[in-house]
């Protein structure tokens, strides 16, 4: 085929490009997702008990953040030729937050105490329960993603199982939020990173176009 | 420049052509260093101009065309490479600058052939292709020839042109 050929064919009855529909998808992908992940842990956990206090609201705070500071990104990373870094600095910032916050709980607790504050109760199920309520936004994030352009496909890949994994830890914080700060950044933190890995890795097949 | 955007047909044709020319020294450049031809650098450039194109939508008005024209100018060249088992480290990650820099108005025809690509569509994307895109009926002739609503046709032609771009870049798998 010839290219002017290709270029008349493209040419022909061109509809106008709706710049925010990108936005738009994403917003909708990770609302979708949100909600599935509530529904399954309604289904596996019932409604949630006790109050929002403590624990929970840092949990939910950091999981929160690395969300909006991750969606952010992704607006970025699925339009070719645009890399703004403040988002993923934001993360970083997150990240050493918390781990600095538990370091800080650690040393200022006895020694003895920190196989307690470390393995607190449902470690475990942190680590099973917080990539399975990922699943849901990760697949919906990367239908979304599908529809944009991303040329960086592992980072993009990466950033969306965190947001997934941020939103899995959001959601199961509201029943168990853990028993310390050393136990979050471990425990929540670790499985929210192991989720930007797995998410890394079938990113780059997954969005490729 | 931007009107085809918009929706102007004969802006978007001539976007589309003075771009291809660009994309044409571009691809070539980069093809020769490895010992590859014209005709794959035309496929690259067919490839190219389909996912501007399909695309098209992610391009943020409120930056410059260039840098987006070359991000999926090199995404596209780098996936070639990685199909034909070349390696992505032999592309020069480049200033964008140089996409637009050349031109080369040659006229090598493509691998692409766009009837065998277009029999493995649906038959509703590809009836709306051709009455869309090769027959030139505006959607509401096409809505009414083929029975289906407008915003129909106008997804199957969306549809299709991406499937079309997928199926292109399979080829050489």
């Amino acid at each position: 085929m010839k290219t002017d050929e290709l270029i008349n064919m493209l040419g022909t009855n061109v509809e106008p490009a709706r710049g925010g529909e990108l936005r738009n998808t994403l917003m909708i992908a990770l609302a979708t997702g949100a909600v599935l992940a509530s529904c399954l842990m309604l289904a596996i956990f019932g409604a949630p008990a006790g109050r929002f206090a403590g624990l929970k609201i840092l949990v939910l705070a950091f999981a929160l953040g690395l969300v909006v500071a991750g969606a952010r990104f992704l607006i970025v990373s699925s339009r070719p030729g645009e890399l703004r870094r403040k988002p993923l600095m934001l993360i970083g910032v997150l990240f050493l937050a918390l781990v600095s916050a538990g370091g800080a709980a650690l040393v200022r607790a006895h020694p003895a105490a920190w196989s307690g504050m470390i393995f607190g109760p449902q470690w475990a199920a942190c680590l099973i329960c917080i990539p399975l309520f990922a699943a849901a936004p990760f697949a919906s994030l990367i239908w979304a993603l599908r529809k944009g352009a991303p040329t960086n496909l592992p980072r993009t890949g990466a950033i969306a199982g965190l947001v997934a994994g941020a939103l899995g830890a959001a959601v199961f914080a509201v029943h168990h939020p853990g028993g310390s700060i050393p136990f979050i950044a471990l425990w929540y933190g670790g499985s929210i990173l192991l989720c930007a890995l797995v998410g890394a890795i079938l990113g780059s097949r997954l969005l490729r176009w | 420049m931007l009107a085809g955007f918009d929706g102007d047909a004969a802006a978007h044709k001539a976007l589309l052509t003075r771009l291809s020319g660009n994309l044409r020294a571009y691809f070539k450049t980069h093809l020769a260093r490895i010992g590859k031809g014209p005709a794959d650098a035309e496929d690259l450039v067919q490839e190219t101009l389909i996912a501007l194109h399909t695309r098209r939508h992610t391009y943020d008005r409120s930056q410059p065309l260039t840098p987006w024209v070359y991000a999926i100018a090199r995404y596209r060249l780098v996936d070639f490479l990685r199909r034909t088992r070349a390696s992505a480290r032999d592309v020069a990650i480049g200033e964008a600058d140089h996409v637009l820099a050349n031109d080369d108005p040659s006229a090598v025809e493509s691998g692409l052939d766009l009837e065998r690509l277009m029999a493995q569509l649906t038959p509703k994307a590809r009836q709306a292709i051709r009455f869309v895109k090769l027959d030139g009926l505006s959607v509401s002739e096409a809505a009414a020839r083929s029975g289906m609503s407008e915003s129909a046709v106008k997804v199957s032609v969306h549809r299709g042109l991406r499937a079309l771009s997928r199926l292109a870049t399979q080829r050489s798998r």
